[in-house]
């Protein structure tokens, strides 16, 4: 298997990667706007998962067998992989897990459980998915400690003076989204990392939402922690990454205890496996973490300049023909987004935009977005969310504008 | 009539169109129709937990028959429930316990059953089922 570099290719060719951007729903072409939630897979992707279970299928860091050695050294190339992506210092520092609320979890815990005690504060943002904000509740009830929140204004970003206000000696960690999964705005990072660590406070980024929209450099960045999944940029579900610093992963202590994370067990003590194996109990999801890595050679090959490029475009495009509907209210708006237009129709309920939408065979996501705190700042039910990616068209962003006015009508 | 009698009727209005959009602006009509909740009734107890829109539901029980009145903040949604109410008010607990609903199926509403579909169909017949269950028992005792 080779991916050729696709620099120059067509957007034809780009869609023929994905089998099922070519399938038909309710006999109309699918229109598929909600990578917001997930991606589709390339074939590429999808080869690789298969391969792993039709050659070399077997049980990873046990065997003493070639299969399991052809296993194991495939699943370490997939670390090294997600290690050079994010320019991360080491391979130890990356963690495998279910996915970013996996990853959120585990941090929450070791981190809280070695760094955090009674009242002592945990910032987050307003912008949050519940993956970011309830793993953090759940560690302050333990713990005794508070969760803060940084205010956000009527566009949706955050305010800055506020955030600087809510850093204290008592902070002991910042955890903030790249970018806000409901209206597709990107957060000041580097800025949010700046101030924490002029404090010496750490900052965990949430890059969900982040990671498959531009080249990411978690040591240019400087963030303590990075979590995101594998299936929003193009990989398998159940494969996720928390990078972390060595100097905070070393001090935490494990999340689960198990099989492959030890390095001695007797019923009087055990002691543990070195980093990150300490924090991967258990049998892994192997074969998803192989077929993330074949995810990363893959928009790697496309290029993460021009995957940036083309959703800019397809951002503007979007941004200028929704704006021309009629009724039409974006929720979100800020010169820095990812291209994903939250919006409601005046008067009509996000459900039934969204069915009408579904029967045109386009997939949009209606709801809170898991985001009910974001939601309830603008005192709204939800919304309907197009999140488009890469391989979307202008012509499907068309298809989207006509759709919506085909709503209108209906419900007027 | 009885109530596989009206859902026949329902599959046959339904059945002059095979477009999706026809059906569907039946629906929104439908849901003009909706016999709709005194507001007072519009409160936490009588509403259904869908995922996304909301729905309420009010039953009236006389003795022998449940007549139920409804509303949605979600067009579609009220017309779904207006279908139910058209088949499964004015009628004995006994009756709405026993009820196959075939219309769904037959009008291509099917899609709306699955447990995670956020209109929350599903939910509208259970709790519908419920409060005849809750009647029946009541009356027998």
């Amino acid at each position: 298997m080779h991916v050729k570099k696709l620099i120059m290719r067509n957007i034809s060719d780009i869609r023929a990667d994905f089998p099922v951007l070519s399938r038909k729903v309710y006999d109309k072409p699918l229109v598929y706007l909600d990578n917001g939630a997930s991606t589709q897979k390339p074939q590429y992707v999808l080869d690789a998962v298969n391969q792993v279970y039709t050659s070399y299928y077997s049980n990873i860091h046990r065997g003493v067998h070639n299969l399991s050695d052809k296993a194991t050294e495939e699943y370490e190339n997939a670390r090294e992989k997600v290690r050079s992506f994010m320019n991360a210092a080491g391979k130890e520092e990356i963690i495998f897990t279910s996915g970013s609320t996996g990853s959120i979890n585990m941090a929450a815990f070791s981190f809280g459980e070695r760094f955090v005690g009674r009242g002592d504060e945990i910032i987050v943002s307003h912008l949050e998915h519940h993956a970011n904000i309830v793993p953090w509740q759940m560690m302050c009830e333990r713990k005794g400690a508070i969760l803060r929140v940084i205010p956000i204004d009527d566009n949706g970003e955050i305010i800055f003076e506020e955030y600087r206000k809510l850093l204290s000696p008592k902070t002991r960690l910042v955890a903030v989204t790249q970018v806000s999964n409901a209206f597709g705005i990107i957060l000041p990072v580097r800025k949010i990392i700046e101030a924490a660590h002029s404090m010496d406070i750490p900052v965990l980024i949430d890059g969900a939402q982040g990671i498959q929209h531009g080249a990411t450099d978690v040591r240019e960045m400087d963030c303590d922690f990075y979590v995101f999944s594998g299936h929003k940029i193009y990989g398998p579900a159940g494969i996720g990454v928390l990078y972390g610093k060595t100097k905070w992963l070393s001090e935490m202590p494990p999340y689960q205890g198990g099989g492959d994370m030890v390095a001695r067990v007797t019923f009087e003590k055990t002691t543990y496996n070195e980093l990150p194996f300490r924090f991967e109990a258990g049998t892994m999801n192997f074969p998803a973490a192989i077929g993330l890595g074949a995810a990363i050679d893959y928009v790697l090959s496309t290029g993460m300049e021009f995957i940036g490029n083309r959703e800019k475009e397809l951002l503007a495009h979007a941004t200028e023909r929704l704006s021309a509907v009629k009724n039409l209210r974006i929720y979100g708006n800020s010169v820095s987004k990812i291209p994903t237009i939250s919006f409601l129709l005046k008067g009509i309920h996000m459900y039934d935009t969204g069915m009408i939408l579904d029967k045109l065979g386009i997939a949009v996501r209606t709801g809170t977005h898991c985001a009910q705190p974001l939601m309830d700042r603008f005192g709204i039910e939800g919304t309907v969310r197009a999140s488009m990616c890469f391989y979307n068209t202008v012509e499907e962003i068309d298809k989207l504008g006509t759709g919506i006015e085909k709503a209108l009508t209906m419900f007027a | 009539m009885t109530i596989n009698e009206v859902q026949d009727t329902i599959i046959e209005d339904f059945s002059v169109f095979d477009e999706w959009m026809d059906k569907y602006s039946l629906l929104i009509d439908l849901g003009k129709d909706l016999p709709l909740i005194d507001s007072g009734f519009k409160t936490k107890d009588f509403l259904i937990e869908g995922c996304q829109s909301k729905v309420w539901l009010h039953p009236e029980f006389n003795g022998s028959k449940i007549t139920f009145t409804a509303d949605s903040d979600a067009i579609i949604t009220r017309g779904i429930i207006a279908l139910l109410i058209k088949v499964l008010s004015d009628r004995t607990p006994a009756e709405i316990i026993s009820a196959d609903l075939y219309f769904i199926d037959k009008i291509g509403l099917r899609q709306n059953l699955s447990p995670t579909r956020s209109n929350g169909l599903l939910s509208m017949i259970r709790q519908i089922k419920l409060y005849a269950l809750a009647y029946q028992s009541k009356f027998k005792t």
